[in-house]
């Protein structure tokens, strides 16, 4: 039996890999470990079926020592679509798991009444909180606003005193 | 006739599985399809019992493509005695689940899933036992392993989802080993075929046999929760409802045991590793039963006793011979009745008493006797008290285990064969002492002994005393206690018609001990 390096060694290196992260902790890495693991099997099987040859199709003209075991193909399509159903179904089991960690058994009771209310309350917050901003800023627009009259009139009572001065000062040298 | 029968067993669930989930809004149209599906079945599988055990064993080419391109289906007797069972445990526990979930309005069974999970487990069961390459094995286990996964982590709460964790992962891997093993029996021989393989891995080297068959035993072996790669079951199991808990317990491990048994016989006849399998067998009893003395669960008590009571069977497939066989094969059916019996009661018993803890339980003796006696049997049946069949299954095994060490080519020395004996005596004794240490908690002592004792009508009552509004009153519905009362009379028949049974096993083995008879079913023109 004949069988390509690169091929073995893609096959030890996905092993090594997934079952290095399959040992982890979390379950997210399981799966990404047994995904690897999977599709080093897969390459197993491949690699078992030997040297590639022709398209295994009989017709007319073809030698059937030249075509490429079919079996080992079959196979690996199947547990593809096997692992690829497993794989969702962990998905789905990832998340619930998840979602139970972060919310725990309350997490099944929060229903869409009090969902609703907790938007409404939200809602409330931020109307409230924006009228307390919208009040603040008033008050700061009508303190620089008072602050800057205090200037104008100040700026209007220098002007005129000065014009007064230089009404004074035309009218001096006469 | 026979063969148009075959392919229908796994026919069958499956498009029944398709018309429940289309079904999913009409509960009482799902529990009559899935009722009448296994119903089916069952008269389907007995039909082929007494079909393949008068005219001989009955093999289907699918899609008329013979051995060894097309897929095989094989029904020998053995496949057809495990189909039997298996259908008739489906269907009680089927019935029992139906009783459940109209008693307590669906509220912890989401019916729509359950009902297509649960056959699609039962097809993948039934694939298993009449695959004829080890392919389609791997795809029997696949599909009752997917089914699963979605029974046993039902609902979705936390204590469900970290259960179904652990079983998960440990179940992937095994298939991991059982794939890798597939491509490199592959490699080697060139087939999946099961017949082919026997002929033609017996020409390998003994290494290499060596390997492949201890890569196989170690996929069934996690799957059958032998010894050292138990330590699931016992987490796994308990928390699910309990009529999942009973169909994994009565069923899955034992689809484990079966795979062992043609492995042993029909795909490695040349390969020889009893030794091996007689010292796992004892280790399993004894440290099994150990485990299940400190339990004061029932159900993980039972779960330990499930895992200890595994070891009987390896020990009679390890002895290698055609006496020792057949008390496996019944010993294998005599253990899915009764420890699906005895998961069923301990539902009823958590109706009853509101725990399965004998810390919590009391007095359950004078409110229900019916319970006491539908525990009662088959724990005396599984503690292996004469007659019960737990006790002639345990006498069959020790009978064609003395016989072993008189034979001319023992499978073991000697002694070996002589301490798993005793080995399996005081595992039957220990089991009969922790399941009486429950006997005597639970249904023998007063309430007023128990401190603290809160009955569940109280319960009820302090949660709505008004009176008015209880709504959770928990009723034990006739059904589930009919089809509890349904297997236990079963396993009291395994008793009584132990004799025919015993010589059905019998004849099951002799088609087994010899390969070659399995291998002119599947080639009749000769092999290759």
């Amino acid at each position: 039996m004949t069988a390509s390096l690169t091929l073995v060694i893609l096959m030890a290196v996905l092993f090594g890999a997934g079952i290095s992260v399959m040992l982890e902790r979390s379950l997210t890495r399981v799966l990404i470990g047994f995904l690897l693991v999977g599709n080093a099997v897969n390459i197993l099987i491949y690699l078992m079926s030997g040297a590639p040859g022709l398209a295994p199709i009989l017709s007319q003209g073809v030698d059937e020592s030249e075509i490429s075991d079919a079996l080992p193909q079959a196979f690996v399509l199947t547990a593809i679509v096997i692992n690829l159903g497993i794989t969702a179904f962990m998905l789905a089991l990832i998340y619930r798991s998840w979602w139970l960690a972060r919310l725990g058994p309350k997490g099944d009771l929060v229903d869409d009444e009090a969902e609703l209310a907790e938007d409404a309350e939200e809602a409330a917050d931020l109307i409230r909180s924006s009228a307390a901003d919208d009040a603040a800023i008033q008050s700061i627009i009508d303190a620089s606003d008072e602050e800057f009259d205090e200037e104008l009139d100040e700026m209007l009572e220098r002007e005129a005193s000065a014009r007064d001065d230089e009404h004074d000062d035309e009218g001096a040298p006469r | 006739m026979t063969a148009a029968l075959v392919p229908l067993v796994v026919l069958l669930p499956l498009l029944g599985a398709a018309t429940t989930l289309i079904l999913g809004r009409y509960r009482r149209a799902q529990i009559a399809v899935a009722v009448g599906v296994l119903t089916a079945v069952t008269a389907i599988a007995a039909v082929l019992l007494v079909m393949v055990d008068t005219t001989g064993p009955a093999v289907v080419y699918i899609g008329g493509w013979e051995a060894p391109w097309g897929i095989t289906l094989v029904v020998d007797r053995l496949s057809a005695i495990m189909l039997l069972i298996s259908a008739i445990m489906l269907v009680v526990v089927l019935v029992y689940s139906v009783g459940q979930g109209i008693a307590d309005q669906h509220r912890e069974t989401p019916v729509s899933i359950f009902h297509p999970s649960y056959l699609i487990l039962s097809a993948g069961v039934f694939n298993a036992f009449i695959a004829g390459d080890l392919f389609n094995l791997y795809v029997g286990f696949e599909i009752l392993l997917a089914a699963s996964y979605v029974l046993l982590t039902l609902g979705g709460t936390g204590e469900r989802i970290r259960a179904g964790v652990t079983y998960i992962i440990t179940s992937l891997v095994s298939s991991l080993f059982f794939l890798s093993a597939i491509a490199l029996i592959y490699g080697a021989t060139g087939t999946a075929n099961i017949a082919q393989l026997s002929v033609r891995l017996a020409e390998l080297p003994d290494d290499v046999q060596l390997i492949l068959h201890l890569l196989l035993l170690i996929a069934f072996g996690i799957k059958a929760a032998i010894f050292p790669l138990s330590f699931w079951l016992p987490d796994s199991y308990p928390t699910a409802p309990a009529p999942v808990t009973a169909v994994f317990a009565g069923l899955l491990t034992k689809v484990g045991v079966y795979a062992i048994i043609r492995t042993e016989t029909s795909i490695f006849s040349d390969s020889d590793l009893s030794g091996l399998l007689l010292v796992i067998g004892g280790l399993t009893m004894l440290i099994g039963i150990l485990g299940a003395l400190t339990q004061a669960d029932i159900k993980r008590l039972l779960s330990f006793t499930l895992v200890s009571h595994i070891g009987y069977m390896i020990f009679g497939i390890g002895l290698a011979s055609v006496l020792g066989l057949t008390a496996t094969i019944y010993y294998v059916v005599h253990h899915i009745t009764v420890q699906t019996a005895l998961f069923l009661t301990t539902g009823l018993i958590e109706r009853f008493g509101g725990a399965t803890s004998i810390n919590r339980l009391a007095g359950l003796l004078k409110a229900s006797p019916i319970l006491a006696v539908l525990f009662f049997i088959p724990a005396l049946n599984l503690g292996g008290i004469p007659p019960f069949s737990g006790f002639l299954g345990k006498v069959g095994l020790f009978v064609a285990g003395a016989q072993g060490t008189a034979a001319d080519a023992p499978s073991g020395p000697d002694w070996l064969i002589w301490v798993v004996i005793g080995a399996g005596a005081a595992t039957s004794l220990i089991t009969l002492y922790a399941l009486t240490r429950f006997w005597n908690m639970a249904f023998w002592r007063r309430r007023d002994e128990l401190e603290g004792y809160e009955s569940v009508l109280l319960g009820s009552v302090l949660e709505a005393p008004e009176g008015a509004t209880v709504t959770a009153t928990r009723t034990t519905p006739v059904l589930m206690i009919v089809a509890t009362a349904t297997l236990v009379i079963v396993t009291v028949c395994l008793t009584v018609f132990a004799g025919p049974l015993f010589d059905l096993a019998g004849r099951a083995a002799e088609g087994l001990s010899d390969p070659s008879i399995y291998v002119s079913l599947v080639f009749p023109g000769g092999v290759r």
